[in-house]
């Protein structure tokens, strides 16, 4: 079976991002862009898929600017056979990145769909989600465990309780949980390998889809500062400030 | 204007999620309908009913949405909701599997995990692990919304009067079902509610280790949390995981016990009233937004504490 796995170039997760001054955007210039650690976790599950001789095809697509290419490169790297990249200028909000990745489902027809279950830029949380709504398929959100048995995936989901199981019928979307498994490395003879993969271009405004932003961001701004604290010398001393000064014990 | 709020309950009972959500739909302003899809739910109904500032609970009972299988109420939720001007739902991860479903039937945008309400347009919500607040401006003519509970002061759950509606439709998409849940038991208060929380990170070693924090939390009625390290590590289970991804806190007290404090992390706890953070490496991160820092060996200072307390 096919798999279809969706990688998104974001700001690296160690990159402490600050707004501009002037509050009109977040300052991006010259910081490191990586592929989002969601997603990574999505390459290397379809890429043990392909390994246990599950799947037979792992597609790796990424949306944006010429630049995303560098992350659909990464993923072939890591064990993707070929790459998608659906490119456009615009600034794409979650809803039109469904959209345009049902264009990209149609055309592939994958038996599974994994993506990451958010990006750490804009900490969204629902491209997967809308992506099941305009296919019709059923989902696996924040997955801990995805196995897969005959025409079904069953998938173990990380939730506010606990962990919840459910059944999907394929073809199905997952998006990966923290837990789901460790990604590797990608090693430089298959970094080398990667570059020789094939990677599809497709014109986004060919596709005729509404992808125009439906949100508009107004401004940005630091979160509240914290007011500076203190060091405590013991524990005796800890206890007596929460109990005298701050009054929480 | 109109509202509709999707509650989120356990068939019998309002989670406490819920009521912030409400509260989040009076500061929009307008009449507030509360959505209860679950199955023999009429408990949940009627407690829905009894929240304060509700002027109408739609009760859709139906074995479809025993578990809240998003293909199935998310499309429920778009049938009911195109009729309203917000559609809200708590940013727990019910909601988040929800709520995205149904804006894109709609042919909506969501709004993930709002702080603020600006206006019946405008929201604030954080974006790169909070390290930015973006105010951020809605076109659509549904705005779909999830809401993060600590920025929101609950609504009374007692004192309304709502008239309760069947909702006849029962949607089942039929491609997936439920097939079971490990759902950790606890006398804990939960972790996202709690006065006071304790968490452990790596430094705790192993998860036996964690006793020692039980044993403050029994005092202190606290709940235990954990850094992504102490999860990943497999002291503690997942539930328990505070931060970007996991779950977002905000109490009076919030004791950081071996955690390093990476910005992840910091963006689950740093709304916290009163920080304090016990590392034994006085060059942790964590210091720098605590309130109390404390460099001692956990092994000595918690059991201490305990004992102090």
């Amino acid at each position: 079976m096919k798999v279809l796995v969706a990688v998104k170039r974001v700001v690296d997760y160690n990159v402490k991002v600050r707004a501009k001054a002037d509050g009109s955007d977040v300052d991006l210039a010259n910081v490191k862009m990586s592929i989002n650690p969601f997603c990574e976790i999505a390459v290397e599950e379809a890429v043990r898929l392909k390994e246990k001789g599950v799947a037979t095809e792992v597609v790796a697509v990424s949306l944006g600017e010429k630049a995303c290419q560098e992350q659909i490169r990464t993923a072939l790297a890591l064990g993707a056979d070929r790459g998608i990249h659906v490119e456009t200028s615009e600034e794409l909000q979650p809803l039109a990145v469904a959209k345009l990745l049902k264009a990209v489902v149609e055309q592939e027809q994958p038996q599974l769909v994994i993506l990451g279950k958010q990006s750490i830029d804009g900490d969204n949380n629902q491209t997967g989600q809308m992506l099941g709504a305009l296919t019709g398929m059923p989902q696996g959100t924040f997955a801990s465990e995805l196995v897969l048995d005959g025409d079904k995936a069953n998938v173990t989901r990380e939730v506010d309780g606990g962990l919840q199981t459910v059944s999907l019928n394929l073809p199905a979307i997952v998006t990966t949980d923290l837990r789901l498994n460790e990604p590797r490395y990608a090693s430089l003879p298959n970094i080398m390998k990667a570059k020789k993969k094939p990677l599809d271009v497709i014109d986004a405004a060919g596709l005729g889809l509404d992808i125009a932003p439906r949100v508009k961001t107004l401004k940005v701004e630091p979160p509240a500062e914290r007011s500076a604290g203190i060091m405590v010398d013991s524990v005796a001393t800890l206890v007596d400030k929460l109990k005298n000064e701050a009054k929480v014990i | 204007m109109s509202i509709l709020v999707v509650a989120e309950h356990d068939n019998t009972s309002i989670n406490a999620a819920t009521l912030t959500t409400v509260a989040a739909a009076n500061a929009i302003g307008g009449e507030i309908t509360v959505l209860v899809a679950g199955s023999s739910c009429a408990t949940a109904a009627e407690a829905a009913s009894n929240i304060a500032g509700v002027s109408k609970v739609l009760v859709a009972d139906n074995a479809a949405y025993a578990n809240q299988l998003a293909e199935n109420v998310g499309q429920l939720v778009a049938d009911l909701g195109k009729d309203y001007g917000h559609i809200l739902a708590p940013a727990t991860t019910t909601g988040k599997n929800v709520l995205p479903r149904t804006a894109a039937l709609l042919d909506v945008a969501q709004i993930s995990d709002i702080t603020a309400v600006e206006s019946a347009d405008t929201f604030k919500r954080p974006i790169y692990a909070g390290n930015v607040i973006a105010t951020v401006q809605s076109s659509d003519a549904i705005k779909v919304i999830t809401v993060r509970g600590t920025a929101f002061d609950a609504v009374a759950a007692e004192g309304g009067s709502a008239a309760v509606e069947a909702v006849e439709a029962a949607v089942d998409a039929g491609v997936s079902s439920f097939v079971g849940e490990e759902v950790a038991e606890s006398d804990r208060p939960d972790l996202t509610a709690a006065r006071v929380v304790i968490s452990g990170g790596r430094g705790m070693q192993n998860g036996e280790n964690f006793k020692l924090l039980e044993a403050i939390a029994d005092k202190l009625d606290a709940a235990i949390g954990a850094s992504r390290a102490a999860v990943d590590a497999g002291f503690v289970p997942n539930d328990l995981q505070v931060g970007q991804t996991g779950k977002i806190v905000a109490p009076d007290l919030y004791i950081a016990v071996g955690i390093s404090g990476a910005i992840q992390h910091l963006a689950g706890m740093k709304d916290s009233k009163v920080i304090v953070a016990i590392n034994k490496d006085e060059e942790a991160p964590i210091f720098q937004i605590a309130d109390y820092g404390l460099v001692a060996d956990l092994f000595d200072a918690v059991p201490e504490l305990s004992a102090a307390l």
